[in-house]
């Protein structure tokens, strides 16, 4: 399972109202340690299927949301609840490293 | 059990399997899961690496030695080594997954880390404008006024780069002259959004939730500034990445793991290594991929000389030749 891309248009929808906690990867396809650290997402993303949506930004495409969230060092991982950013992991981590850093969130 | 295991994904670890591959070695290499590919996996044009007259993107480069090393027979895992046991015949590689591997040779080319400056604010800001990939980063700097740490070739590549969109890019050294490759210089010399500030450390970097500048000590006169800026790329250097075996094998004074002369032999038999991790002075591609081979031929001798039944255990022993 690939994660759902977000956009301007469903970013109110897919994660400031989302009831679920939701991890926002901010990326694009020219960082490298962005395309190694998406299939760690995706497996996170699958074996959390019912704690967390782990959705993707790509900054490319929409700067506007890439600047609110003052990104400045992709890949950044914006964990929200309530649509408040209550966790950011930055920098491409191993699985291990990254569920650690979650472990909150997907426990 | 394997023959040989090589730990590590850059230049050094896929010529090192691109040799042991072709020796009917069938190594094994750990690539990392979020590293695979090194340090050439976040630079842009690479000009300096033998048959590619129009330069070629590291990336690129990393992919077509990965298919090369991969055409003759080299198994590679994108994870990552938690535990090395190096003593005795047969050493063992644990992985991330809880995976565990034996070979009786193995060749170690982690490479270097990225060096950091060793300020309180460092860890701090770092992703909130403070970065060490320009690479990476470079594009969420736009008509911003940035600065460049360091008088390196990488130095100068990065802030070449990151004119591409800063409206002005300071390049803060310790001394008067640089390091970096005369060609490097040049260019960097010539680019009108690039300055120079010569003869002065960084003491601080500043920011309450973003970096807003650095405080700045001439190194002649001890006189103390601030910069104002909105980013700091850091490009002082590399450490060589030794965490996993600095208690098993031995170290030169400068970090590297020792090897025997021109050799890639380390303290502990059977354990060679390669690349930016046993080289304090040159750290090129090109020389971390001679290094590799030389890990990869010392490794063919090692495991041609060793007992038929412990060769037997690791399977193909008819394949054990010094094929040179």
């Amino acid at each position: 399972m690939s994660a759902r891309a977000v956009t301007d248009a469903t970013f109110e929808t897919e994660v400031i109202n989302n009831q679920k906690t939701v991890l926002v990867d901010f990326w694009a396809e020219w960082c490298g340690p962005c395309r190694a650290v998406s299939p760690i997402l995706d497996q996170i993303a699958s074996e959390n299927a019912d704690k967390i949506d782990i959705v993707k930004l790509n900054v490319d495409d929409f700067p506007a949301l890439a600047a609110k969230y003052q990104i400045t060092s992709i890949p950044a991982m914006k964990v929200f609840q309530k649509g408040e950013v209550v966790k950011t992991v930055i920098g491409a981590k191993p699985k291990v490293a990254l569920v650690a850093d979650l472990a909150a969130y997907l426990a | 059990m394997r023959q040989i295991i090589i730990i590590g994904s850059g230049p050094a670890g896929f010529t090192a399997a691109i040799y042991a591959a072709r020796a009917n070695l069938k190594p094994l290499l750990i690539a990392s899961s979020v590293e695979a590919g090194g340090e050439l996996m976040n630079t842009t044009e690479v000009e300096n690496f033998p048959g590619f007259p129009d330069g070629i993107q590291g990336p690129e480069l990393m992919t077509k030695m990965q298919e090369q090393a991969e055409r003759f027979g080299t198994e590679v895992v994108y994870d990552d080594v938690t535990a090395l046991e190096l003593t005795g015949a047969t050493k063992t590689v644990t992985l991330g997954s809880g995976e565990t591997h034996e070979a009786l040779a193995v060749i170690f080319a982690t490479g270097s880390a990225y060096r950091k400056l060793g300020l309180p604010d460092e860890e701090r800001l770092s992703g909130r404008g403070v970065s060490w990939c320009a690479t990476c980063d470079g594009f969420f700097f736009k008509e911003k006024t940035i600065a460049v740490i360091g008088g390196g070739d990488s130095a100068m590549e990065e802030a070449t780069f990151l004119t591409r969109f800063a409206s002005k890019v300071y390049v803060v050294h310790r001394k008067d002259t640089l390091r970096a490759s005369k060609i490097m210089q040049e260019r960097a010399f010539a680019n009108p959004k690039i300055e120079f500030i010569w003869n002065s450390a960084v003491v601080g970097i500043t920011g309450a939730e973003a970096v807003d500048g650095l405080r700045l000590r001439n190194t002649v006169t001890a006189e103390e500034t601030s910069l104002p800026l909105g980013g700091v790329f850091v490009a002082i250097g590399n450490d060589p990445r030794t965490h996993l075996v600095h208690d098993q094998l031995d170290l030169t004074a400068e970090g590297t793991i020792a090897v025997a002369g021109r050799s890639s032999k380390t303290s502990q038999t059977g354990v060679f290594a390669a690349g930016d991790v046993i080289d304090p002075t040159y750290r090129q591609a090109v020389t971390a991929a001679a290094s590799g081979t030389v890990a990869a031929l010392d490794a063919e001798h090692y495991l041609a000389s060793l007992p038929a039944d412990l060769l037997a255990d690791a399977g193909e022993t008819e394949l054990v030749t010094v094929n040179n």
